[in-house]
C-alpha cells in the first residue's frame, strides 16, 4: 500500500506540485502571487479557447456515451450475430495514434478530400474535424468502461422481472440502467476529460479553432512561456476535481451487483432488436474502419493528390524528418516494460483501495490521487516531468532521459483508466468473498490469489492490453522527455506531420497500427485460454 | 587482509575502465533542428577531419529543440546546438546559458552571419527565407492571378485562399510578422496584417506546413520558406515559389556550445568546423544561401534572385519585441474561432 501510493506521489503528485508553483514564478523564478492568472483572464482569446474546448467534448462526448452505449449493449445483451467482429473493430481506434483520425480527415474532407461534398461547404479544419476526430479515438475508451459495467449482472433479477411480466422498456430503466448507471458516469468523466486534455486531434485538423490544450502548446512551444503553460494546465485540471467529486457522490449509491451466489446474464434471441442492434454496430464499424482505410491508403501514395501510384517508399522512415525505424523499436520495448509493470502496479491498487479494510483516510486519498492522471493532459505531465525529474537535487534525477522516464510517465498518464476498470470489476464481486475468506482464516493474500485475481484475469489483461496500446500510440506525455536514445514512432508520425512529411506519418501510423493489431490477436488468444481455465464459473 | 585484497582489485578495474575510456571516442551531445534527412551526411562530413569525435543527435523541430534547451537550463543535456534559429540561440544567450568561444576562421564569415559580441556567442550556418509557395493547378482552377508581393495577398481575390503559420507557434510565422513590422512600420504593418486576415483560411502551427499544404493542394497559396518550397517542388509538386517584392524576412540556422558542457574540447572541434568552408559548402546543397561568402552555388529549384530579397534584419528588434509583437498578434486575430470560409 505503502509503497504503490509512494509511487503515486512521485509520479503524479510531486511533478504537479512543482508545476502549480510554475504557475505562481515570473520567468526569473521569483514568486509573483496570482499576476499570471490575472494575466491570463484578462486575455479574451484564451478565454475563448476554455468555452470552445468545453463545447467540443461535451459535443463529442454525448455523441461517444450514447454510441459506445448502444454498441456495448448489442455486444453483451443481444444475440446479434458477428460479435466477435464487431468486439474487434470497435478497438481499432486504440491501435492507432490519435494523430492518425486528423491525417485521416484531411485525405476524406480536405479541400482535396474524397468526400467533400458532404460538408456542403463547410470547412474540416474548425470544430467539425475536432469532434469527429475525437469522437472516433475515444470512443473504445468509452466502450471498455460500459462493456466491463454490463457485463456483470445478476440474471435472477431479469427473471424475476419476466416472473413479474415486467414490460422490456421498464425492465431496461430499472434493472440495466441503475445496473450500469456508475459505469456510465464513468466513462462519461472519461470521454469528456480525454477530449477536453487532447491535443493531437486539435493540432492536426483544429485549423483556427483554439482550444485549451493547444493553447499551452501555443505558450510552451511557440512563445517558450512556460509559466503561462503551467497557468492553462492548472485550469485544464479543474474537471479532474469535478468529477472526483462527482465520482464520490454516486459511488456512495453504488451496491454489489454480483453477489456470491449470482447467476450470470445470458441474453435470449429476439429477431428485430438484434436486427437493429446489427445495424446499428455495422454502421459504426464501417466508420471505423474508413477511417483507417484511409489512413492505409495515404501511406501507399506516392504524392497525393497528384500522383497516385502505390509505393512503398514512405515506409523509409530513416529518410523522414522525426525519427526513422529506431523509434518503431524502442516503442514496443517501451510498450512491453509499460504492460507489465503497469497492470501489477494498478491492479494491487486497485484491490486496495476497493477490498482494503482498514486505514479509509488513506484509501480514499489513494482514490482521489489515482483519478488525477486522467485530467492531466500528457503535455502538462511530461513538462511536470522535466521540471522535476531533471532537477539535480532530486534523487530521482538519474532516470531522466532514460527509458524508464518513458515507462513511469506512461503508466502514471493511463492509470486512472485502468484503475476504474480495476475498482469496477472488484466492485462487482460481493465483499462476501473476503469475508468467507477471513472466516476460514485465509490470510487476505490467499484470497487474494485465489479468488480476486482469476476471476478478474480478464479485467487484468485487458488494462495490460491497455497499456500496451495506449503506450505504442500515445504522443503528449513523452514528447517532452524522449531522448535521443529514446525516440518513439508515436513522436515520429507527430513530428512527420508537423513538418509535413503527411505520407511518412500515416506509414508511420501505420507500422503502429499493425503491431498493436498483433498484439490485440495475441491477447485474444490468451483471454480465451483463460477463460476456459478460470472463468468457467460464468457459464455454467 | 580480504578487503585489502578487493581495493587493490576495484583499483585496478577503475584504471583499466579510465583508460579504455581515454581511448575511446568523445560522445557529443548535439541538439539540432536540421532535417533528418541531412544529418546523416553532416556527421558523416564531420567524421572525416574528426573521426575520435563520435554525434549524438537529439533532433526536433525548432520551437520543441529551444523549449527543451529552455526547460533543461538548471542541468542541460546538450553540449552543442548545432543548426537552430539564431533567434532561439538569442534567447538562450539571455539567459546565460551559451558559452562565448571564438572558432578558428570566424572571421572568414560574413558579418551578419556571427554574433557582435567578441568573443561570439553563436555562428551562422545559413540562411532560410521567408516565400510564397503557390500551387498554380489549384490557382489555375480559381482563375487566381500570381501574387508578386506580400500586399498583393491582401487583394479581396485572395480571400480565404491564403494560409500562414501561427507566430505564436511557429518561428516562421514571428519571422513573418517580425519583417513586415520592420519593413512597413509599425502602423503599417499592423494595418497590412489586418487586411491580411481577411484572406487568412487558417493559420497552421508550423512553418512548413503552409507550403506542405499548397504543395498537395489543400490551399492554393502558402507562405512558408524557400527552403522548404523548393523540397516540395522537388517532389514534384505543382508549386511556384514567390519571392515577394518587398523583401522577405529571413533568419538563420546557427550553432553555439552550451555553458557548463564536459566536453568542451571537443565542442570547440565541432565549433571550428562549423564555420569552415568545407562545411559551408556542405549546407549549401540544401541551402542557397550560406554564412561563408563566395561559396554558394545555386540549389536545384531555389528561387534565383534570394540573396538579393533578403531584407535588413534587425534580429535585436525581433528579439527585444518578440512577446510584445505576439501579444498583440493574439489579441488582434486569434479571438477569431471560426476558420474563415
Amino acid at each position: 500500500m505503502l509503497a504503490i501510493g509512494a509511487f503515486l506521489v512521485v509520479c503524479v503528485l510531486l511533478p504537479l506540485y512543482s508545476m502549480l508553483s510554475k504557475s505562481f514564478e515570473n520567468a526569473d523564478g521569483d514568486f509573483i502571487g496570482l499576476a499570471n492568472y490575472a494575466d491570463y483572464f484578462s486575455t479574451p482569446a484564451l478565454f475563448l479557447s476554455a468555452i470552445n474546448s468545453l463545447y467540443v467534448s461535451v459535443t463529442a462526448s454525448v455523441i461517444v456515451l450514447v454510441t459506445a452505449f448502444v454498441y456495448g449493449y448489442a455486444l453483451t445483451r443481444s444475440c446479434m450475430p458477428f460479435k466477435w467482429f464487431f468486439k474487434l473493430v470497435a478497438l481499432v481506434p486504440l491501435l492507432t495514434p490519435s494523430l492518425l483520425s486528423g491525417i485521416s480527415l484531411v485525405y476524406w474532407f480536405g479541400k482535396q478530400g474524397v468526400a467533400k461534398e458532404l460538408l456542403f461547404g463547410e470547412l474540416i479544419y474548425g470544430p467539425i474535424g475536432i469532434i469527429i476526430g475525437s469522437a472516433y479515438w475515444v470512443f473504445p475508451h468509452a466502450l471498455m468502461i460500459v462493456i466491463t459495467a454490463l457485463t456483470i449482472t445478476d440474471a435472477r433479477l431479469y427473471e424475476a422481472a419476466t416472473a413479474l411480466r415486467t414490460g422490456t422498456l421498464r425492465t431496461f430503466f430499472t434493472i440495466t440502467l441503475p445496473g450500469c448507471k456508475y459505469g456510465l458516469i464513468s466513462a462519461g468523466f472519461v470521454t469528456f476529460t480525454l477530449i477536453f486534455t487532447d491535443f493531437g486531434v486539435p493540432k492536426v485538423i483544429g485549423g483556427n479553432y483554439n482550444v485549451l490544450a493547444t493553447d499551452i502548446y501555443k505558450q510552451v512551444i511557440g512563445q517558450q512561456n512556460f509559466e503561462m503553460g503551467a497557468v492553462v494546465s492548472m485550469i485544464l485540471l479543474l474537471p479532474a476535481v469535478l468529477a472526483f467529486t462527482v465520482d464520490r457522490v454516486v459511488q456512495k449509491k453504488q451496491v454489489a451487483l454480483l453477489s456470491a451466489q449470482a447467476v450470470p446474464y445470458r441474453p435470449k434471441p429476439k429477431r428485430k432488436r438484434d436486427l437493429c442492434m446489427l445495424v446499428f454496430c455495422s454502421i459504426v464499424a464501417a466508420l471505423i474502419l474508413l477511417m483507417i482505410g484511409m489512413a492505409q491508403y495515404a501511406a501507399l501514395i506516392t504524392f497525393w493528390p497528384y500522383n497516385l501510384e502505390f509505393t512503398l517508399a514512405n515506409y523509409d522512415f530513416d529518410l523522414a524528418n522525426g525519427g526513422g525505424w529506431d523509434s518503431y523499436f524502442n516503442s514496443i520495448r517501451m510498450a512491453l516494460y509499460t504492460a507489465a509493470f503497469g497492470t501489477v502496479i494498478i491492479f494491487f491498487g486497485a484491490y486496495l483501495v476497493e477490498k482494503g479494510r482498514r486505514f479509509i483516510a488513506g484509501r480514499s486519498i489513494f482514490h482521489a490521487i489515482a483519478m488525477l492522471p486522467l485530467a492531466v493532459p500528457g503535455m502538462v505531465l511530461g513538462l511536470s516531468y522535466i521540471f522535476f525529474f531533471n532537477n539535480p537535487s532530486n534523487p530521482f534525477n538519474f532516470i531522466y532521459g532514460t527509458m524508464a522516464i518513458l515507462v513511469v510517465a506512461t503508466i502514471t498518464h493511463f492509470y486512472t483508466v485502468s484503475h476504474l476498470t480495476a475498482v469496477t470489476a472488484l466492485k462487482q464481486m460481493d465483499a462476501e468473498f473476503e469475508s468467507v475468506g477471513a472466516s476460514l482464516k485465509a490470510p487476505f493474500y490467499r484470497t487474494f490469489a485465489r479468488v480476486t485475481v482469476p476471476v478478474c484475469m480478464p479485467a487484468a489483461l485487458d488494462i495490460s492490453m491497455y497499456l500496451f496500446l495506449n503506450a505504442m500510440t500515445t504522443v503528449s506525455a513523452v514528447v517532452f522527455i524522449y531522448s535521443s536514445d529514446t525516440t518513439l514512432a508515436s513522436v515520429a508520425v507527430l513530428n512527420m506531420d508537423d513538418q509535413g512529411e503527411i505520407a511518412f506519418a500515416a506509414a508511420m501510423a501505420m507500422m503502429i497500427a499493425y503491431t498493436c493489431a498483433g498484439a490485440r490477436i495475441l491477447h485474444a488468444l490468451l483471454t480465451r485460454s483463460i477463460m476456459r481455465t478460470t472463468q468457467a464459473w460464468r457459464t455454467s | 587482509m580480504k578487503r585489502r585484497y578487493l581495493h587493490s582489485m576495484l583499483a585496478a578495474v577503475a584504471v583499466t575502465v579510465l583508460a579504455s575510456q581515454s581511448w575511446a571516442a568523445t560522445t557529443l551531445t548535439v541538439y539540432t533542428a536540421i532535417e533528418a534527412d541531412d544529418l546523416k551526411r553532416y556527421a558523416a562530413e564531420f567524421n572525416k577531419y574528426y573521426p575520435d569525435i563520435e554525434i549524438k543527435w537529439v533532433r526536433d523541430s525548432t520551437g520543441i529543440v529551444t523549449a527543451k534547451l529552455l526547460a533543461e537550463k538548471n542541468n542541460p543535456q546538450a553540449d552543442v546546438v548545432w543548426g537552430l534559429a539564431a533567434t532561439s540561440l538569442m534567447l538562450l544567450k539571455a539567459e546565460g546559458m551559451t558559452q562565448a568561444y571564438k572558432p578558428k576562421g570566424v572571421e572568414q564569415l560574413d558579418k551578419k552571419f556571427v554574433d557582435g559580441e567578441d568573443p561570439p556567442h553563436w555562428t551562422g550556418m545559413d540562411a532560410w527565407v521567408a516565400a510564397i509557395c503557390v500551387n498554380t493547378v489549384e490557382a489555375k482552377k480559381l482563375n487566381l492571378p500570381m501574387p508578386t508581393s506580400w500586399k498583393d495577398l491582401t487583394k479581396p481575390v485572395y480571400k480565404g485562399h491564403v494560409v500562414m503559420p501561427n507566430p505564436n507557434s511557429s518561428g516562421t510565422g514571428f519571422l513573418d510578422v517580425s519583417s513586415w513590422l520592420q519593413m512597413f512600420g509599425e502602423e503599417g504593418g499592423w494595418q497590412f496584417m489586418d487586411s491580411l486576415h481577411q484572406n487568412i483560411a487558417w493559420y497552421t502551427h508550423s512553418g512548413s506546413k503552409p507550403c506542405r499544404q499548397a504543395g498537395s493542394g489543400e490551399t492554393p497559396i502558402g507562405v512558408s520558406f524557400a527552403y522548404r518550397g523548393a523540397k516540395v517542388k522537388n517532389k514534384g509538386a505543382p508549386v511556384e515559389i514567390v519571392m515577394p517584392a518587398e523583401g522577405a524576412g529571413w533568419d538563420m540556422e546557427a550553432t553555439t556550445i552550451i555553458k557548463g558542457t564536459k566536453n568542451l574540447e571537443a565542442a570547440k572541434k565541432l565549433v571550428d568546423f562549423s564555420v569552415s568552408k568545407e562545411a559551408n559548402q556542405m549546407y549549401n546543397s540544401v541551402y542557397a544561401v550560406v554564412a561563408y561568402p563566395g561559396v554558394a552555388q545555386p540549389v536545384k529549384n531555389y528561387p534565383e534572385n534570394i540573396g538579393a530579397k533578403m531584407m535588413n534584419n534587425d534580429f535585436q528588434f525581433a528579439a527585444d519585441n518578440r512577446k510584445r509583437i505576439l501579444k498583440e498578434w493574439q489579441r488582434r486575430y486569434d479571438s477569431k474561432s471560426e476558420p474563415k470560409s
